[in-house]
């Protein structure tokens, strides 16, 4: 008992520290596309004392609540928001043993926790009593009902290779041969995966939900200060739980030569990060009949043909057709 | 055929058929979907001859989930006999109309596969999911009229008062798994059995009795079918009036006879006082209708009263009577919203009373079936209404329940007067206004046909259909 | 342990599904929704179904989702539904009745104290050692319970045909 609860806090805090370094190394990454240099001032070399500040600025800011904001659902949103992306590194192991829990049904808890998060968003989105928040909360829903299932249908293809929806095991059916690097199954898989996790983090090409060029920031237009921070860092931090996700189910986990797990575990869950991070700095932002279409119409029954063929590559391999 | 399908095999040609549809919808002709209604037809009637081929088989299948014996047959051949009817009232209704699209087939497909399941189900879970696919598909076609404000009302209410009768139906599901740790009725039954039943089952059992009591439209759970009937296209309620209703006793009856023996006593007393409300509650209100449709609703409702009698009589000439009364009635219920369906007055569908003024003249033969269909409603000697009540009531007299009877009876007579009246309009009075006229259709005409022949060929020869109803019962009282 | 979570946990869900029932703005009453699932999952997880609590908790995050947006474009949430009661006579109908069925339930209980026992639950049927674990749930959805699985898909499909019908508008 004891035990489990200073493992989360220790967790809870590394996570913490990491998300708040992915925003530095997203501005910075974007810099680069941009041939700019990027933050550079606050802290030498180049401006490693950055997102702390930007944290400290945030946490001094004075909490601004709409007059006529819906007051105990605009409270309650950002922390709604922020357990469930807490939440989701429950069951992620970033080494053998190293996690709080490694659930028999990890993945499932996953995708449940993770699907939670809409709630709380929505309630930002109404509880601002702002049109622009409200519609962003609306295209939200719109969305991330949409990509839901291409997303569990993309995470199932692992799961059937693997026979288990433990994580960990996961992981360790990759040894030898990462997913990602199955024949055609694995690739394709790999890039739906990608799409749906870019849908379910309503980031650029798919952020129409905060498009500033129409609805100012989104759902969180009204927020401020310290609620402004937990926003953000929730999102990040869903961000960062779904490149682990991406690591653990086609990367191989922690497995590679050389350098010990975890590193090679954070080192892969970056790669997805940044692989993400250059899509939004390559690509405009679609019309949201695009963004549903490409869902319903192309990723659900592409998504579905490849478990079905995964599922018979799989029978195949195991004898069960002749 | 394999062992394991076979129970099923009917069921499997209307669910083959719907996907076919779904599929041949996409290619031409577009202009018309005419011929989707002709496939459409092509299955249930394949389904009618599986039917029969299977006669007189039993067996089991998926865990016990499914059976195939008489009593599913019988009333598969119910269902197909609605639903083919239904279809071929359809094809020219529905361009006229202009609600004919692929969908409408598929849907009426699936409806009548949730129906044909209703019979066929021996678990509670896949009663409620056949229960569902039938009321899922006939909410949407209830609002096929969706830019009528009436079709828009039917669609609504049906499926908001069916969503709330389902969950009513599912907690009785849960109470009884409650009660006896399974959902298939035979082991329901045997661990009813074992023991003095408890109210929780006493208590599940009364909801099931609310779902099923909403989905056969027996008062006090009737409120929906006249808005419902009216705003819905002719067909599509002539396919409510009748199929749904055939599905709904069909599980209401397994579910009761074969199951729930140990609280008979319980439910025929429940349902002796249901049977009286519907019939009266049914009777007095359809007189005060103008609007033909609305009649038809509430004497539906007026039926399922009488039905209902003989559920309460039980044994094989109460159950037994029962199933040949849902032929009949089938048969005369399409017959009647058919003719409905052909009549035009002014480019309307001619469902109000005045419309039928002088019909006798203008058109007597359709005037000639309109009439005989509505003596079979009303129970007279020739036709199979007469038949059916006969049996019903005889049935009620045997197991004692002579006031039962003696209600029904009387009953009966006060519906004699509505279904007259639309008699006397069409002989005695004269026309007024703009003329009604018949919308040409080789289909319905046709349809109309087979109808007039089921009821009058029931009517004059009821006993080998009794007969086989009556063995059709047999293994659920065993 | 077991009963205290038990405890907490249940008087959270009862007491959220009062409050979904008596609050009168919609989006609140979905938010205590939300809880009251949420609790309900728990539940589950205590009695060992782990599948069926994680399973309730996507599917029902989803549902909710689409029940806000409903709300918001039907009911027009925020003004809370004020105004004479449309349904009053009904209302003041709803005490007596209410009594009467409370009297109904306790007759009934009172009466099978004798015999069968309050509440004649049977024993539960044994599904495997881990009722509720993602293999005996997968073994029964795809064993005995095939039939019934392969009817809701036509279901879906049937629900799915009807929807697109409802919602195309009105072609050429």
């Amino acid at each position: 008992m004891i035990r489990h609860v200073i493992t989360a806090f220790v967790l809870l805090n590394a996570i913490v520290l990491i998300v708040t370094y992915l925003t530095y190394v997203e501005r910075k990454f974007a810099a680069r596309m941009q041939s700019r240099i990027g933050p550079y001032r606050v802290g030498r070399p180049h401006g490693w004392l950055q997102p702390i500040a930007d944290a400290l600025k945030l946490l001094i800011k004075e909490d601004i609540v709409p007059a006529l904001a819906d007051r105990p659902v605009y409270n309650l949103a950002p922390i709604v928001f922020l357990i469930p992306s807490f939440l989701i590194f429950a069951t992620v192991p970033f080494a053998p043993g190293l996690g709080l829990a490694d659930l028999n049904i990890g993945l499932l808890f996953f995708l449940a926790v993770s699907s939670l998060e809409i709630v709380g968003l929505f309630m930002g989105g109404w509880g601002s009593n702002n049109k622009y928040a409200l519609l962003s909360a609306m295209r939200a829903v719109n969305q991330i009902i949409s990509y839901e299932v291409p997303f569990v249908l993309t995470a199932l293809i692992p799961v059937l290779l693997a026979g288990s929806l433990k994580l960990s095991l996961i992981v360790e059916a990759q040894r030898g041969l990462w997913f990602v690097a199955y024949p055609v199954i694995g690739q394709l898989a790999f890039v739906m995966f990608l799409l749906a996790t870019i849908a379910s983090e309503n980031r650029v090409p798919f952020d129409i939900l905060e498009a500033e060029s129409e609805l100012v920031a989104g759902f969180r237009v009204e927020y401020s200060g310290m609620k402004f921070a937990l926003i953000q860092l929730a999102e990040y931090t869903h961000m960062f739980g779904v490149s682990c996700l991406g690591a653990l189910l086609f990367l191989g986990g922690w497995l590679g030569p050389g350098l010990p797990g975890p590193v090679w575990f954070l080192l892969k869950a970056l790669f997805i990060f940044l692989l993400v991070t250059w899509v939004r700095w390559s690509f405009v932002r679609i019309r949201v009949d695009q963004i549903l279409g490409l869902s319903w119409k192309v990723l659900l029954p592409a998504t579905l043909a490849l478990l079905m063929a995964t599922g018979f590559w799989v029978a195949l391999r195991s004898g069960h057709v002749a | 055929m394999d062992a394991a399908v076979r129970p099923v095999a009917p069921l499997l040609v209307v669910a083959g058929t719907a996907f076919l549809l779904l599929v041949l919808d996409l290619l031409p002709p577009r202009g018309t979907k005419r011929h989707l209604g002709v496939v459409a037809l092509a299955g249930v009637v394949a389904a009618l001859l599986v039917t029969v081929v299977l006669w007189g088989r039993e067996a089991r299948a998926f865990s016990g989930m499914v059976v195939l014996d008489g009593f599913a047959l019988f009333f598969d051949v119910v269902i197909c006999y609605a639903a083919a009817l239904v279809l071929l009232l359809s094809m020219d209704y529905c361009g006229r109309h202009g609600i004919e699209s692929g969908e409408y087939y598929v849907l009426v497909l699936f409806s009548t596969l949730g129906m044909m399941l209703m019979a066929h189900a021996a678990d509670l879970i896949l009663i409620f999911l056949a229960l569902e696919l039938m009321s899922l598909s006939l909410y949407v076609l209830a609002g096929f009229f969706r830019w009528r404000l009436t079709g828009g009302e039917s669609a609504m209410k049906y499926f908001l008062l069916g969503a709330f009768a389902s969950g009513f139906f599912v907690y009785g599901v849960a109470l009884i798994y409650g009660a006896t740790g399974s959902t298939a009725l035979e082991r329901i039954a045997a661990a009813a059995g074992a023991r003095p039943p408890g109210p929780l089952l006493v208590v599940g059992l009364g909801l099931l009795l609310v779902g099923f009591g909403f989905k056969i439209s027996s008062v006090p759970f009737h409120m929906w079918a006249p808005d419902v009937y009216e705003g819905a296209p002719t067909s599509v309620a002539a396919l409510i009036a009748t199929g749904s209703k055939a599905a709904g006793f069909a599980a209401l009856l397994r579910v009761l006879l074969s199951t729930f023996k140990v609280v008979q006593p319980d439910w025929t007393a429940l349902l002796w006082g249901v049977a009286v409300l519907t019939m009266t509650v049914g009777n007095v209100v359809a007189i005060a209708q103008s609007n033909v449709k609305r009649m038809l609703a509430y004497s539906s409702v007026a039926h399922v009263g009488y039905v209902l009698v003989g559920v309460v009589a039980g044994g094989a000439l109460g159950a037994g009577g029962v199933l040949f009364y849902l032929l009949v009635y089938t048969f005369t219920t399409v017959g009647a919203f058919g003719v409905i369906l052909l009549l035009e007055r002014g480019r309307q569908e001619a469902v109000n009373l005045d419309d039928y003024g002088g019909l006798a003249e203008s058109h007597p033969v359709l005037a000639l079936v309109l009439a005989l269909f509505l003596l079979s409603l009303t129970g007279m000697p020739p036709t199979a209404g007469f038949a059916g009540k006969f049996y019903l009531f005889g049935a009620a007299v045997r197991s004692g329940y002579i006031w039962l009877a003696v209600i029904a009876v009387l009953n009966s007579a006060v519906a004699a007067y509505y279904y007259l009246r639309v008699i006397v309009y069409m002989y005695m009075r004269d026309r007024e206004g703009v003329p009604t006229g018949a919308v040409p259709s080789f289909a319905g005409r046709l349809a109309l046909g087979i109808a007039l022949w089921g009821v009058l060929q029931l009517g004059v020869m009821p006993a080998p259909v009794l007969n086989l109803a009556q063995a059709a019962v047999a293994p659920l009282l065993r | 342990m077991a009963l205290g979570v038990f405890l907490i946990v249940a008087i959270v869900a009862v007491a959220s599904a009062l409050a979904l029932v008596l609050r009168r703005n919609p989006i609140h009453g979905a938010l205590f929704l939300v809880v009251n699932l949420g609790c309900v999952a728990v539940l589950y997880l205590l009695l060992g179904a782990e599948f069926l609590a994680l399973a309730q908790v996507i599917i029902y995050a989803g549902a909710i989702m689409v029940l806000f947006v409903f709300a918001i474009m039907v009911l027009i949430p925020g003004k809370e539904e004020t105004g004479p009661d449309p349904l009053r006579s009904q209302r003041l109908m709803a005490v007596p009745l209410g009594l009467f069925l409370l009297l109904e339930i306790a007759l009934v209980l009172w009466g099978s104290r004798s015999g069968g026992g309050v509440g004649g639950a049977a024993s539960l049927p044994q599904v495997g050692v881990r009722a509720g674990g993602i293999e005996s749930v997968g073994r029964l959805l795809l064993g005995d319970y095939l039939f019934a699985f392969e009817v809701t898909s036509i279901l879906l499909l049937a629900a799915l045909v009807g929807v697109l019908t409802l919602a195309k508008r009105k072609s050429e």
